[in-house]
């Protein structure tokens, strides 16, 4: 069986001008650079990275909101068509995004329940009445209740806005949900009332999600599979209990050992030092080499790739085997 | 830098080009100077003889060409009216045109900037509510209706100052109140709302809690930064010093560029018409470049930003 | 006790919209010990913020603050406006969440970092110079001097929080308040920075406020945690406390909303409704319609702060039941 998603090779170059305004040169920003996975229908993929590591570009370019430079995004077998043909937006129907700012994501002067049914009127799907009572429908679903129907999005409660975006993303019934921080401006005790819902909906539904989130804890708890992006590759992919309680490459270590936690014990803690290099000048061999406390001659020189372990998951490092077990040396 | 600036200039060029461009088609194809001069009812003869002196019997795109061939070496071409050249019957008007919108532009900073800047620290103050006030007031009243107003009061009703014309000191007074008191209106409002914006910015905040003084939050951190979008303001109110003052040359019967405008227009004098417009261009992208020379000066992240564009 | 470096006592804050007057603070109580770190946690439009621009009279005309903000025998609020100057920088520093848009973008950091070493320490010229330099070096800027000539666009975020750390301490002050200093932030480089913070405290002996939203922030870098809700400080009390025994519902409930990162996946348990605004809090306990504990007493009056022990006080009136 394939799998409801397939992403291989993906690729999106940018060209952009470096130096001082107004000299410069043109150069080039690979913000995804050869990224693969899949995700079958009911299954979470959480995309976990830094602000630059390419993860809000790769939901734009499965959705094919943003065209590809390489490589290609199936749903269901089918290959995405090109951003803006007819066939694209058919396809859309079937994938849908909810973004991280539910305020701006909506219209702040139409009443959410018009908002909620409008990507009805856009697929052409239903008569108006009908479509009226699927909005409800689906408002109930997601945990409001009809008289929220007439509100505006500055009446409701940002956990409430969020449900407005979801249902209004549901309301087309997709097979994929691509979440870019859906919960990030959320408050914490309204996060976990999002999540649940986010759970309780795939288990009804069968949706298949790509959660992307800084918030490695959330990702845990909502995903089937995570991949770690660094420089817009992914440098380890694989169950999250197992990626989080052992985390195999060194920018996995570091970003885990970064999570402040009540009791951190006997674990040390893997403090990285500088910052991620700007894409535009990403380091040759491993580009996460500069920041590796690990690093040596080999990942200088040398990109690795992308490779199965032992224990089943994936890691980009040279060195993966022979790394301490222990987080930080 | 220097091939920014000669980039900027080319485009400067090519911008003025087409309005010369623009202006002559429009102007040709609006009406027979030889009726406006010579009057309807002259002779055929006389007017088929203004004609062919001024070459308006060619085709037009000859006329065309031959305009900006000459206009490349420096020749505007002659006035249809008294022969003399276009460009020094302009260039004298302006500095009467510059002794009164001069004088109104230091009004219009003199007065608009504090006033705005006041406002914004007093927000909805009396004084911010009354300078909004009369903000409004100030760049609602069309300038003809102030210029009547004042000249109502001024000269009819008090007699302290002359209603028109030229000839004494005193008559650059009330043109020079009536383009300052719109242009301050407009700046006020506009530096208020910049003044605004900015004090609401974090770094204000951050500057305080360093432990400065707000006397010195206000002009080291809020000014510089408030500056930056009123500078586009001042700037297009420079590009004006020529041409913006039509309406109240008019009315006051003052001998600058715009009168001049106003009666090359009406008698057809095609050479003036052009000229004055070319100045005009002229001023309006000069201030354009400097505007933006002032932005880099005065905001480094102009000065530096990459431009990202997708491939 | 030792006479404490800062105290709040029955902080209040209106305020005033022009329409209607709105709390947003009901009297916090408040004490910071010499070089103690005391975390301040809540979600968004609880007053942890508030709290302490209104201590150091930075919430501007529009508000009104009340009750008593001690340090060393003054009084801050209602203060003359140089009494306020005088302890701004000085003894209280602050960081903000967003350090991009916290520093001056026309001004370099040079200029910033020397604008607050000239008021503090009365340093200018070369010494503010050779000052500044190793300020940034302090706080882990390479190539400190080069960086005093760039603009705050021409820094990340990381680098710009370490420069207003850098300001932060050009005044050597006895507390230090961090606004959500790493929210901005990435992750890796939030560890950096809450490690330095943690860094110049044991060297400089400086009291700590950590304003977070993140119990996990506030447990890794504090002593001690308020958690406050609609205005109020709800519980107050040693980190092993709080993770081992919260009191309050409402802390049991953030701590019960919050994924594990290790062992079994168990299914979050959110706390039910959204925060009251600030105009309409409900007449008794402002967590009572949320609360699971909830009983017709807690309807009646907010809760008083009760001592459960010397160093642990809970404003409800179940605690303990």
């Amino acid at each position: 069986m394939t799998a409801l998603l397939e992403v291989s090779g993906l690729a999106r170059q940018f060209r952009v001008r470096r130096g001082a305004w107004p000299f410069g040169r043109s150069a080039t920003l690979h913000a995804v650079d050869g990224v693969s996975f899949e995700i079958e229908a009911g299954r979470t993929l959480g995309l976990v990275g830094e602000s630059g590591c390419g993860k809000s570009t790769t939901a734009r370019l499965v959705l094919g909101l943003t065209q590809a430079s390489r490589g290609e995004v199936r749903i269901g077998g089918e290959k995405l068509p090109p951003t803006g043909s007819a066939p694209w937006r058919a396809m859309r129907q079937r994938m849908q995004m909810v973004y991280q700012d539910p305020l701006s994501a909506l219209d702040r002067r139409v009443r959410v329940g018009r908002q909620v049914m409008e990507p009805l009127a856009i697929h052409g799907i239903g008569a108006s009445g009908e479509r009226r009572e699927k909005a409800v429908a689906m408002m109930e679903a997601v945990g409001l209740a009809p008289h929220h129907f007439e509100r505006f999005p500055h009446e409701l409660s940002g956990g409430q806005r969020q449900r407005i975006v979801l249902a209004r993303a549901l309301i087309v019934d997709p097979q994929l949900l691509v979440c870019d921080e859906p919960i990030s401006a959320l408050d914490v005790s309204i996060q976990a009332q999002v999540v649940n819902l986010l759970l309780d909906l795939q288990a009804r539904l069968g949706l298949a999600y790509l959660f992307i989130s800084h918030d490695l804890r959330m990702v845990r708890q909502v995903s089937h599979e995570v991949a770690v992006m660094y420089l817009g590759r992914i440098v380890e992919q694989g169950d999250p209990d197992q990626l989080f309680a052992t985390p195999a490459h060194p920018y996995t270590r570091a970003l885990v050992s970064a999570i402040p936690v009540p009791n951190r014990g006997a674990r040390r803690r893997l403090v990285l030092a500088g910052e991620p290099p700007n894409p535009v000048d990403r380091p040759a061999g491993c580009a996460f080499h500069p920041r590796c406390p690990f690093a040596v001659a080999r990942c200088r020189a040398e990109i690795p790739e992308l490779r199965t372990l032992a224990d089943g998951r994936r890691a980009a490092c040279h060195l993966v085997e022979e790394l301490p077990q222990s987080w930080a040396a | 830098m220097l091939r920014y600036l000669a980039a900027r200039l080319l485009r400067a060029l090519l911008t003025i080009f087409l309005v010369v461009t623009f202006a002559f088609f429009v102007l040709h194809l609006s009406g027979d100077p030889a009726m406006m001069i010579l009057s309807a009812d002259a002779p055929p003869e006389s007017i088929a003889a203004f004609r062919a002196a001024w070459g308006l019997d060619r085709p037009l795109w000859v006329q065309y060409l031959n305009y900006i061939a000459h206009a490349l070496t420096g020749d505007l071409g002659n006035s249809m009216r008294d022969g003399r050249p276009a460009l020094d019957l302009v260039l004298e008007r302006v500095p009467a045109t510059l002794s009164i919108t001069l004088p109104a532009f230091a009004l219009k900073l003199g007065i608009g900037i504090p006033a705005g800047i006041y406002a914004a620290l007093h927000r909805n103050s009396t004084a911010d509510r009354l300078t909004m006030l009369l903000s409004v007031a100030g760049f609602t009243v069309p300038s003809f209706v102030l210029a009547l107003v004042l000249v109502l009061v001024f000269s009819v009703q008090l007699g302290w100052l002359p209603s028109a014309g030229s000839d004494q000191a005193t008559s650059v007074i009330l043109p020079i109140v009536t383009l300052g008191v719109a242009g301050a209106a407009i700046l006020a409002r506009f530096t208020r709302s910049a003044m605004l914006e900015v004090l609401g910015q974090p770094y204000i905040r951050a500057a305080s809690a360093k432990g400065l003084s707000w006397r010195r939050v206000v002009v080291e951190h809020a000014l510089p930064n408030a500056a930056i979008p009123t500078t586009t303001i001042v700037g297009f109110m420079v590009g004006t010093l020529i041409a913006g003052a039509v309406v109240v040359e008019s009315v006051f019967a003052w001998p600058g560029i715009g009168r001049l405008l106003v009666s090359a227009v009406s008698n057809r004098d095609l050479a003036v018409v052009q000229a004055i417009l070319m100045l005009v261009a002229a001023t309006m992208v000069t201030s354009n470049i400097l505007v933006d020379v002032i932005y880099g000066w005065i905001d480094p992240r102009l000065r530096s930003k990459g431009v990202v564009d997708a491939s | 006790m030792a006479e404490p470096l800062v105290a709040l006592r029955g902080l209040t804050v209106d305020f005033d919209t022009g329409k209607r007057v709105i709390r947003a603070l009901h009297g916090i109580d408040l004490d910071v010990a010499k070089g103690e770190a005391v975390g301040l946690v809540g979600e968004s439009g609880c007053g942890k913020s508030v709290t302490w621009l209104a201590a150091l009279g930075l919430l501007g005309k529009q508000a009104h603050v009340g009750g008593e903000v001690r340090i060393e025998g003054d009084n801050l609020v209602g203060a003359p406006v140089a009494t306020l100057e005088r302890v701004r920088g000085r003894r209280i520093a602050m960081i903000f969440q967003d350090p991009s848009s916290s520093l001056n973008p026309v001004h370099r950091i040079g200029r910033q970092l020397g604008e607050a070493l000239t008021l503090h320490r009365g340093l200018t010229g070369a010494s503010a110079a050779a000052e500044a330099q190793r300020l940034l070096d302090r706080v882990g800027i390479a190539d400190a001097a080069r960086r005093l000539g760039d603009y705050p666009h021409e820094l990340s975020g990381g680098m710009n929080q370490r420069v207003m750390i850098a300001i932060a301490l050009s005044g050597q002050p006895d507390l230090l308040v961090a606004d959500e200093p790493t929210t901005a932030l990435d992750a890796t480089i939030q560890a950096q920075i809450l490690e330095l913070l943690g860094e110049i405290r044991r060297e400089t002996g400086m009291a700590l406020v950590l304003i977070s939203h993140d119990l996990g922030v506030v447990a890794e870098n504090t002593d001690r945690v308020c958690v406050m809700y609609a205005g109020r400080i709800v519980e107050d009390a040693p980190i092993a406390t709080i993770f081992g025994g919260a009191s309050h519902p409402y802390t049991r409930g953030l701590l019960a909303a919050l994924p594990e990162l290790e062992g079994p996946r168990r299914r979050l348990v959110p706390i039910a409704g959204v925060v009251p605004e600030p105009w309409n809090l409900p007449s008794g306990c402002s967590f009572a319609p949320r609360c699971e504990r909830v009983i017709a007493d807690c309807e009646r009056a907010p809760p008083a702060s009760e001592f459960l022990t010397p160093d642990h006080r809970v404003a409800c009136i179940r605690a303990g039941a």
